[in-house]
């Protein structure tokens, strides 16, 4: 994609007129530029995932032996599983793919100034923090033990009587209130200020698939606050929704958090296929192999994605046809997620592949991905799925996707764009090990769980049976690598920000195509005063 | 930079939002429907047609009983199995005893397992309409009357069914638990529910 800009170049000079940054409060409190909100929703993303990150490590630590009592009580359990969950998907992944790389570059990749609503998209962040603290009120409160499924009567006021389950579930009012106006935003944004030239079909994948990923918010978000309202009336006034006593059924719940559940996994990920198709397109030095089949397979995912709820609960009753039809539909998804996966290979096969480190970790991204879609095609054979249903099998299956596949996709996409971002260089050394210690970490964690669930080992349980104490152990000691990576993490953050090292406008050469490589690094506060033209 | 076409846009996704919120709403009684529709979740079906009479094939029906511990009563059905004629009206009773010495309101849930049965399991009267009320100590005989549709023998995703449990859950009515305060101390989680007459 051939571009050119009339931006000037001299941007980030601070007298110059047509870019002066306003103070430290209104900067950043009263935020609307576009580039600032997206850091902000990194910053907030990073703590969300240290916090997450530090529920786990207790859920390991009390793991890595049997009748271990780190943790004192299932209630206590219950409420760490919960809030990890809750925190990791709302308050790490979402803020990081959607609000943070979503704001910084859409309007980057579009050629748009900023985003369509400014000042909507500060509210949308600053939903955020309350919503963060209600979370951890929760939590520390002990009182919202349901796991992030939410189930009543799990949740209702019989077994979760507390204040805190409020606080959580209203948590995440909040938190889909903020998806909802940034998915809008973002909508708005890509229809309607595309630089002049850049028609649908000559987007860049990542504004395909922040497209898409807006798209499903949009329709499954609604249904979770739908969902969650009820719940909230049948524990504070009387009502019965999810209650048999007054003629409610809690298998509704179900299929309401699922309807919004399963798109919701995708709605994880598909940000990260478009950072990994960047990614590896740049590394390789080749356009995108299969376009177009990229973009409509990131679409029939998203349309699949809203047919195939039940697969999460074959258990729950519903009889055989209606299995059968999950299933199938289920299977269907692997077909567009599989052209996906040929494609990235078709990418990287005949080009100039140099491993830096964004593109280590795109292809650890490809080799974990496959990995978790193998077992989500596993898990979706009903029949298989009667005996691993609710095992660490499933755990496995899930973080393979979610805290190895997205995740590796977040840390793809600081690498690629820290030096665009922050103008400064990160340290190379230290970015592999980081990847390094991150991908062993993070299969030793959760490559056992496999074997674990298969031999039966539930899941949401703080203690278990000897007999699985070998992997878990293993397990545990992964985790604590991790953790570890993490720390490197933050260290490759000091040293980029205090690094000395400028970085170029366009530090990966040729095969960095999309707009933001002709901005100055770091950008300039007000981007594109003139369009540029897409040729 | 703000043109007339966000707003436009931007409107037009509340409305979307919204639709989606009120969906979720109107999948209440919708889900209802659906079940009543199909015998999803071993919804029986009620009312309606009378029985049609039948080729002489028959079909054992068990009868299950649960009481929710918020419930002061006894409940048990007073047959613990059938074998009856397909397609053949039949009566089968259950009782209840109120054990508190206040009137009590109870409501019974019900459904037919195995689920796949239950669209040919036609309910034509039932206590579990409507809402029942026990004087203190009162003891009470219910009736229900029923019919299993002979085509459940030429279906045949049902024709392996050979027993069929009809089963009962009943719990005090919400108004009244919520009148007797019972709801607030409904107390620590004790498991499950007491079956009184166990099959
Ligand atoms: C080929 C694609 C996939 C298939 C066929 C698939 C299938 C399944 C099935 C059948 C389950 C239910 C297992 C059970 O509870 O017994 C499941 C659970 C789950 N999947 Fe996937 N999946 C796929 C991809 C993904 C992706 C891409 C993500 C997220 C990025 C994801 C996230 C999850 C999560 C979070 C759960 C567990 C939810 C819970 O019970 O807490 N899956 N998957
Ligand atoms: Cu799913």
């Amino acid at each position: 994609m051939a571009a050119t800009t009339h931006d000037n170049a001299h941007g980030h000079d601070d007298h110059h007129d047509h870019d002066h940054k306003p103070g430290f409060v209104a900067r950043w409190l009263f935020s609307t530029n576009h580039k600032d909100i997206g850091t902000l929703y990194l910053i907030f993303a990073v703590i969300g995932g240290v916090v997450g990150g530090a529920l786990s490590m207790i859920m390991r630590a009390q793991l890595q032996f049997p009748n271990s009592h780190i943790v004192t009580s299932g209630q206590e359990w219950n409420t760490i599983v919960t809030s990890h969950g809750l925190l990791m998907i709302f308050f790490s992944v979402m803020p990081a793919l959607i609000g943070g790389f979503g704001n910084w570059f859409i309007p980057l990749m579009i050629g748009a100034p900023d985003m369509a609503f400014p000042r909507l998209n500060n509210i949308s962040f600053w939903l955020l923090p309350p919503a963060f603290v209600l979370i951890c009120i929760g939590l520390v409160m002990g009182e919202s033990g349901s796991g992030w499924t939410l189930y009543p009567p799990l949740s209702n006021s019989t077994y979760e009587s507390g204040m805190g389950m409020d606080c959580t579930l209203f948590a995440l009012h909040l938190a889909g209130a903020s998806s909802l106006l940034g998915s809008m935003n973002f909508i708005t944004t890509i229809f309607n200020m595309r630089a002049p030239g850049m028609t649908l079909h000559k987007m860049p994948l990542f504004i395909w698939a922040e497209l898409v990923t807006a798209f499903l918010l949009v329709l499954s978000v609604p249904v979770l606050a739908g969902a969650i309202t009820m719940l909230i009336c049948d524990r504070n006034f009387g009502t019965a929704f999810f209650d048999p006593t007054g003629g409610g059924d809690p298998v509704l719940f179900q299929h309401l958090f699922w309807f919004f559940g399963h798109p919701e996994v995708y709605i994880m990920i598909l940000p990260g296929f478009g950072i990994v198709s960047h990614v590896i397109s740049t590394f390789s030095r080749k356009p995108i192999f299969g376009y177009l089949g990229m973009v409509y397979a990131m679409v029939g995912i998203g349309v699949v994605g809203f047919v195939v709820w039940a697969h999460h609960m074959y258990l729950s009753g519903i009889d055989i046809d209606t299995r059968a039809y999950f299933m199938g539909a289920t299977m269907v998804i692997a077909v567009p997620t599989g052209i996906k996966i040929f494609s990235w290979i078709a990418t990287m096969w005949g080009g100039s592949i140099s491993f830096e480190t964004p593109m280590l970790w795109a292809v650890g991204f490809l080799f974990v991905f496959t990995l978790g879609g193998v077992t989500g095609v596993v898990c979706a054979n009903a029949g298989i799925d009667y005996m691993i249903h609710n095992t660490y099998y499933v755990i496995a299956h899930f973080h393979y996707v979610l805290s190895l596949g997205a995740v590796f996709s977040i840390f793809c996409g600081i690498y690629y764009w820290f030096g665009k971002m922050s103008g400064r260089q990160y340290p190379e050394f230290w970015g592999r090990v980081h990847f390094w210690m991150t991908f062993v970490g993070v299969n030793l964690t959760f490559f056992p769980q496999h074997f674990l669930g298969l031999s039966g080992m539930p899941r949401r349980y703080p203690d278990y049976p000897n007999a699985f104490a070998g992997w878990n152990y293993v397990s545990s000691i992964g985790a604590y690598i991790s953790g570890v990576a993490m720390l490197v993490f933050l260290y490759v953050c000091y040293r980029t920000l205090t690094s000395k090292e400028k970085v170029a406008d366009n530090p990966w050469g040729e095969g960095a195509t999309t707009l933001e490589w002709t901005q100055t690094s770091p950008p300039a506060f007000h981007t594109y005063l003139e369009l540029p033209r897409i040729k | 930079m703000r043109n007339r076409g966000n707003v436009v846009i931007a409107s037009a996704f509340v409305a979307v939002m919204l639709g989606m919120v009120g969906l979720s709403f109107a999948a209440v009684p919708l889900y209802r429907l659906f079940c009543a529709a199909t015998g999803f979740g071993g919804t029986p079906k009620i009312g309606g047609l009378n029985a049609p009479g039948g080729n002489g094939e028959t079909i054992k029906v068990r009868f299950n009983a649960d009481t929710n511990p918020g419930l002061p009563w006894k409940f048990g059905p007073v047959q613990r199995n059938v074998v009856l004629p397909l397609g053949e009206d039949q009566l089968a009773f259950y009782t209840a005893t109120n054990l508190a010495n206040t009137p009590v309101t109870g409501m019974a849930l019900y459904n037919v397992t195995p689920e796949k049965a239950a669209k040919y399991f036609h309910k034509t009267a039932c206590f579990c309409f409507e809402q029942q009320t026990l004087q203190p100590n009162q003891t009470m005989e219910f009736p229900i009357s029923y019919w299993v549709d002979p085509a459940i023998a030429k279906d045949p995703a049902t024709r392996d069914v050979k027993e069929i449990t009809l089963s009962y859950t009943f719990f005090r009515s919400m108004e009244d638990a919520a009148r007797a305060g019972a709801l607030a101390k409904a107390g620590p989680h004790t498991a499950g529910q007491t079956n009184v007459r166990a099959n």
